[in-house]
């Protein structure tokens, strides 16, 4: 089986209508891991996570996958903070990134119908995305990430404005996962979550990776004036 | 105000007495307009789809005039598809002229780019939905127009309809090709214009009230068929 993974980040940068959005940013990421991508808002989290995806192209610098670039597209899968529901069933939005890729419906709605129970979703099938609550979507785009099993998967704050029991249950996902072996890169705002869930840590502060390391060393002993300010509730400027 | 209430009674006998004249002119409208709604369709929609998912130089300058043909006058039409169709035209050989054949290719003229353009605007507020989870799904164009055009088919069934109650209500484009020839290329809206021209004020309009009636059916139905506005669907 092919590896994407590491990747390499080399100076690159986002740059849109003229504002650099990020960089020059310089990073490694190995194979196994659940990076935790922390900042203020507006420092770009979420640009980073675009650019690292392919959904932003860099204006300056490169990014290198240990695989050649079209190889590593279908071994990547984006949850993005809101959830974009295909106007189709639950079962249809689980199938859709398989059939897309040529698995049979049958094989395809087998698998589905196993997702949806891990989910909890089972007995969903037939009913429409659109109509499921802000938890039970965000746990369908999660799985519908997941039914490929990606080598690599990017979580854009994938609880925001969730309950605790949603939330909880997206964090039970994400673990097994990362146990599975997915390697994941994941941008939040919640500091408890990062605290639970972070294996190493990314800092971003306007558009800068002003720190980066095991989560233990970054909570423990923040080396930034920034990163220690945002740990400690402050405002960071 | 007396022609409208005769216009109705005619209506009403011609159809309770299943005048042979009526059915068939009926059947050749919906003939013709139907098989030109389902051939612009099929052009249309992938072309709207595909204008809404595609980026390149021209794009605006396309989508303007796509729009602008939208108002393409129907007699104008008629005259160039006549030209191309007629003996001393480049398709004259075909034989099509004075044809329901002609009348269908006259109105597909017509309806595709409207079709395409109500098309491109529903397909085009799907994709701003859609565009980072299709191209994180590493889907391809043609996926991706596929999944657009499969996700807003009730906006779609409504561009399909709106080339119908173009199609059916024309008259200045099927006149010239099809020639209003007595069961042949005779339809509801050009057999209206004859009476009219011949002072039967009450059956044109009969012909009118059965033209409006036959549009709304074929409307309702399809809505029913598609089962639109009902309760829980998009």
């Amino acid at each position: 089986m092919v590896t994407i993974l590491p990747l390499s980040v080399q100076s690159a940068t986002v740059v849109k209508n003229g504002t650099r959005l990020l960089g020059p940013v310089d990073l490694s990421l190995g194979e196994t891991g659940l990076t935790i991508v922390l900042g203020p808002n507006g420092a770009g989290k979420s640009t980073l996570l675009r650019l690292l995806h392919g959904l932003e192209k860099p204006a300056e610098g490169r990014l290198r996958f240990a695989a050649p670039r079209h190889e590593t597209y279908a071994k990547q899968a984006f949850v993005f903070q809101t959830p974009v529901m295909l106007r189709r069933t639950v079962l249809g939005n689980l199938t859709y990134p398989l059939t897309a890729h040529g698995t049979k419906r049958a094989e395809a709605e087998k698998q589905a119908l196993t997702w949806l129970n891990t989910i909890g979703l089972a007995g969903h099938e037939q009913q429409r995305a659109s109509q499921l609550s802000g938890g039970e979507r965000q746990k369908l785009a999660l799985a519908r990430a997941l039914i490929r099993a990606p080598q690599l998967l990017f979580l854009d704050e994938p609880c925001a404005n969730l309950d605790g029991a949603s939330t909880r249950d997206i964090e039970r996902l994400i673990l097994t996962a990362r146990a599975a072996g997915t390697r994941i890169l994941m941008a939040t705002h919640d500091l408890g979550q990062a605290r639970r869930l972070a294996t190493d840590v990314l800092f971003l502060h306007k558009g800068q990776i002003v720190e980066s390391g095991p989560a233990s060393a970054f909570f423990d002993a923040p080396q930034t004036p920034e990163a220690q300010a945002f740990l400690k509730g402050d405002l960071v400027l | 105000m007396a022609e409208i209430w005769q216009g109705i009674t005619a209506a009403f006998w011609l159809i309770v007495t299943f005048d042979a004249d009526l059915y068939e002119i009926a059947a050749r409208s919906l003939l013709v307009t139907c098989s030109a709604v389902a051939l612009a369709a099929l052009i249309g929609l992938p072309l709207g789809a595909w204008l809404a998912v595609s980026r390149y130089r021209l794009r605006r300058l396309v989508i303007a005039l796509l729009n602008a043909l939208m108002g393409l006058p129907p007699v104008v039409v008629g005259l160039v598809v006549y030209l191309l169709l007629s003996r001393s035209g480049p398709f004259g050989v075909m034989g099509l002229l004075f044809t329901p054949w002609a009348m269908i290719i006259a109105q597909v003229v017509i309806l595709t780019p409207l079709i395409a353009s109500i098309a491109h605007q529903s397909i085009r507020d799907l994709w701003a939905e859609y565009h980072d989870l299709l191209i994180s799904l590493h889907t391809t164009r043609s996926q991706r127009i596929k999944t657009l055009l499969w996700d807003s088919r009730r906006a779609l069934l409504t561009a399909a309809l709106a080339g119908f109650g173009r199609g059916i209500g024309e008259v200045g484009a099927i006149m010239i090709v099809g020639g209003n020839i007595d069961h042949v290329t005779r339809v509801m809206t050009t057999a209206i214009a004859l009476e009219t021209s011949k002072g039967d004020f009450a059956l044109a309009i009969g012909l009118g009230f059965v033209l409006i009636g036959l549009a709304v059916a074929v409307n309702l139905a399809l809505h029913m068929l598609s089962g639109t506005e009902v309760r829980d669907r998009w």
